[in-house]
């Protein structure tokens, strides 16, 4: 099996590695705090779920790593297109938290959804590997243009079995577009295990049946995450083409809020995997180099509890959405006259139009309907 | 047809370098129809791309382009290969402005011939324009003369909304007829002018006995057996050219319905949920007190398209559509 890219060990047997080049200490510690920012969206979320004060939510609680890592490598004008797995990767690139939350409330419209053009951040993407070809269409397009513009996209182990996966792979590589596919093998398709998904040994190999480059990484050490995109968009810049990282790792927490692991696997085997998590990891690898401390680190904990408990705040402070926001954006150019229709449809409702009887009603009125007044035609 | 809609990309082409074709065969060969002819010599390889066989990279390529700024029109060589594109179609580029408050609209063309009559082998003659009908979030279009196939194509790939152009493969050579020169609107400064063009029914043949809404092929012969009708029964008989499939043009719709009292929707794709459908209802919601009998139609069966052998059974012919207008003429 290939190796895995690592670089942060375990604090006793396994060996950290020496920080690559590009990371200062500035960067290991914003890259700290986006761990961190995130793993808090993520529990807040799962609280606010259980509360009732969202819908039902998909956790990436453990995956933070891939994230922030693979971020922390793009430059600002890169796009990223994450899966409904990494639904709050806005919030690192100025999305407002509460926008994310609200789409989990259900909010639309101005609500819920960002300009990606904002952010270079595509929508949450909810249908499986269907944004892989949008994040090699665009930097397909930015190479048309002669702009320096790459991009990634992040997707499961689930989604290699879509046929999506095999043509943006295929058209990244057949137009050496400078784009990442990032996969994250959590070894777990809500119910279906990695065995029952692919008769590979591994994701990466199949890099090697596109033409493009591979490289696989332990999913939970971020370091290693960054390094990889970081080698990769380079490698994208200098027209090389495409890059298949998988990240190894293991889904820690169920698919959803609404998700039972109990029914389909041996949660011990979870716990197994649990020492592994990113962020204990990181802050246990950041204070060995002498990066971090007890204070920043509570400091960075408690900025992250601010920011996501003010996001609350305002996304509990959105009205419940009008109707009219069910027509709301579908067309740039407006609305078409179905749409007029629609909202007088839905005007009616309050203000329904007086309702004429059918015709005399045979028997005795059962007062359940208007008399008619002396007067009115019959 | 096949040369106005040349006409129209290479106008497209040269008045804005955001605009990129991508499609199986086009760059190389022209496409199979050969629309996209010539286009390579002159706007290179960058800008007119053969593409690996694969619908759904096509158009979710097309979608992450537009996202980027560009404005992708995509060659689906045949109406069925649509179909591994569906799902980019209907959850992506119909949605992406919904997505996005309105802001960021997947602006693609998304060009497919369609519908028989042309002698094909199974699976290159189907209609699936209701399909696309039935997904908020995408403008369908159909022309039918070479001029409005021009006109609107400049206009589709102006339009910010993604537009799902059908383009009728039978009559795509059905004889020469000038286009002109001018676009329809000024190039780059549209002002609403894509909006309208893409919006609005054309009356393809005045008359004031009988409405036949149609669309794409059966327009011609919806004129044909409008003029057997005058020559046999005096009867005039106008054909309303939907040219937009979605939204329609209820308004022209149901005038001509509304003034000729009787109306018959004519095309080729099978009945159940298709076009017709639509368009009786429309008529019959809005105007059922002007009529003189209920809206008829003819179309293709609720049967997949046959092997041609027998396509003529299938689709609707000058007979079948004098057979329907009779009907509803002497209800």
């Amino acid at each position: 099996m290939t190796e895995l890219l690592r670089y942060i060990g375990d604090g006793a047997g396994v060996p950290d590695r020496e920080v690559p080049d590009g990371l200062a200490e500035k960067d290991l510690i914003e890259l700290y705090r986006w761990l961190v920012l995130l793993r808090t969206f993520d529990e807040r979320a799962v609280a606010l779920q259980r509360q009732g004060r969202i819908g039902t939510y998909a956790l990436y609680w453990g995956e933070e790593g891939t994230q922030a890592g693979a971020l922390y490598a793009c430059e600002e004008r890169d796009w990223v297109f994450p899966s409904y797995r990494q639904n709050a990767i806005g919030i690192l690139r100025g999305v407002a938290p509460s926008t994310v939350l609200a789409w989990w409330r259900g909010y639309g419209g101005g609500h819920g959804f960002y300009n990606p053009r904002d952010h270079r951040v595509g929508p949450i993407c909810v249908p499986i590997a269907t944004h892989l070809p949008h994040a090699t269409g665009l930097s397909w397009a930015a190479k048309i243009r002669g702009d320096d513009v790459a991009s990634l996209s992040w997707f499961g182990d689930g989604a290699t079995s879509e046929g999506d996966f095999h043509e943006a792979m295929n058209f990244a590589a057949v137009f050496k577009v400078a784009t990442v596919f990032f996969c994250v093998n959590n070894q777990w398709a809500i119910s279906t295990p990695i065995s029952k998904q692919m008769a590979t040994a591994t994701v990466v190999e199949k890099a090697a049946a596109y033409g493009m480059n591979g490289i696989r990484v332990d999913g939970f050490d971020p370091i290693a995450c960054w390094k990889a995109t970081k080698d990769a968009l380079d490698r994208g810049r200098n027209g090389e083409g495409p890059t298949l990282i998988e990240a190894y790792c293991y889904r820690l927490k169920p698919h959803g809020t609404a998700d039972d692991p109990n029914l389909y696997r041996d949660e011990s085997e979870t716990a197994k995997w649990l020492p592994h998590e990113p962020i204990g990891r990181t802050s246990a690898f950041l204070k060995r180099l002498g990066v971090l401390d007890d204070d920043k680190e509570r400091a960075i904990g408690d900025e992250a509890k601010q920011t996501i408990a003010q996001a609350v705040v305002e996304m509990e402070a959105i009205d419940q959405p009008g109707r009219e926001i069910l027509f709301e954006g579908t067309y740039a150019t407006g609305m078409p006259w179905t749409f007029e229709e629609g909202l007088r449809e839905l005007e009616e409702v309050d203000r329904p139009p007086e309702v004429k009887p059918l015709g005399p009603q045979p028997g005795p009125s059962t007062g359940d309907h208007a008399e008619p007044k002396p007067g009115d035609p019959s | 047809m096949v040369e106005a809609l040349n006409k129209a990309l290479h106008q497209a082409m040269e008045a804005d370098d955001r605009v990129v074709l991508l499609g199986q065969d086009i760059a190389q060969t022209g496409g199979v129809f050969r629309v996209t002819a010539g286009l390579l010599d002159s706007f290179g390889e960058t800008r007119v791309v053969d593409t690996p066989l694969a619908e759904a990279g096509i158009v979710g390529c097309a979608i992450g382009m537009a996202v980027y700024g560009l404005l992708p029109v995509v060659e689906i060589q045949f109406d069925v290969f649509v179909y591994p594109g569906f799902e980019q179609i209907v959850v992506h580029a119909a949605r992406y402005a919904w997505r996005t408050k309105g802001e960021l609209p997947a602006s693609i063309v998304i060009r497919i011939p369609f519908g028989g009559g042309v002698r094909a082998p199974e699976l290159h003659s189907d209609s699936p324009e209701a399909l696309f009908c039935h997904v908020p979030g995408l403008r369908v279009v159909c022309p039918t003369t070479p001029q409005d196939a021009r006109d609107m194509m400049l206009a589709a790939i102006e339009h910010p909304d993604p537009v799902v152009f059908m383009e009728p493969k039978r009559i795509y050579r059905a004889g020469r007829k000038e286009v002109t020169d001018d676009p329809p609107f000024p190039l780059g400064q549209a002002n609403g002018a894509p909006e309208k063009i893409l919006s609005t029914a054309r009356i393809a043949r005045d008359g004031n006995d009988l409405a036949i809404v149609t669309y794409g092929p059966t327009v011609p012969l919806s004129i044909q057996a409008a003029d057997r009708l005058a020559h046999e029964r005096g009867i005039e008989a106008r054909v309303v050219d939907l040219r937009s499939l979605y939204p329609i043009d209820v308004g022209a719709v149901t005038k001509a319905a509304s003034e000729c009292g009787r109306a018959l929707v004519v095309h080729e794709a099978p009945r159940t949920a298709g076009l017709g459908a639509e368009v009786s209802s429309l008529i019959h919601e809005r105007v059922m007190l002007d009529l003189e009998a209920p809206v008829g139609r003819v179309t293709g069966y609720d049967a997949p398209f046959p092997q041609f052998a027998n396509e003529d059974d299938y689709l609707p012919s000058v007979d079948r559509i004098t057979a329907g207008a009779n009907k509803v003429l002497d209800f």
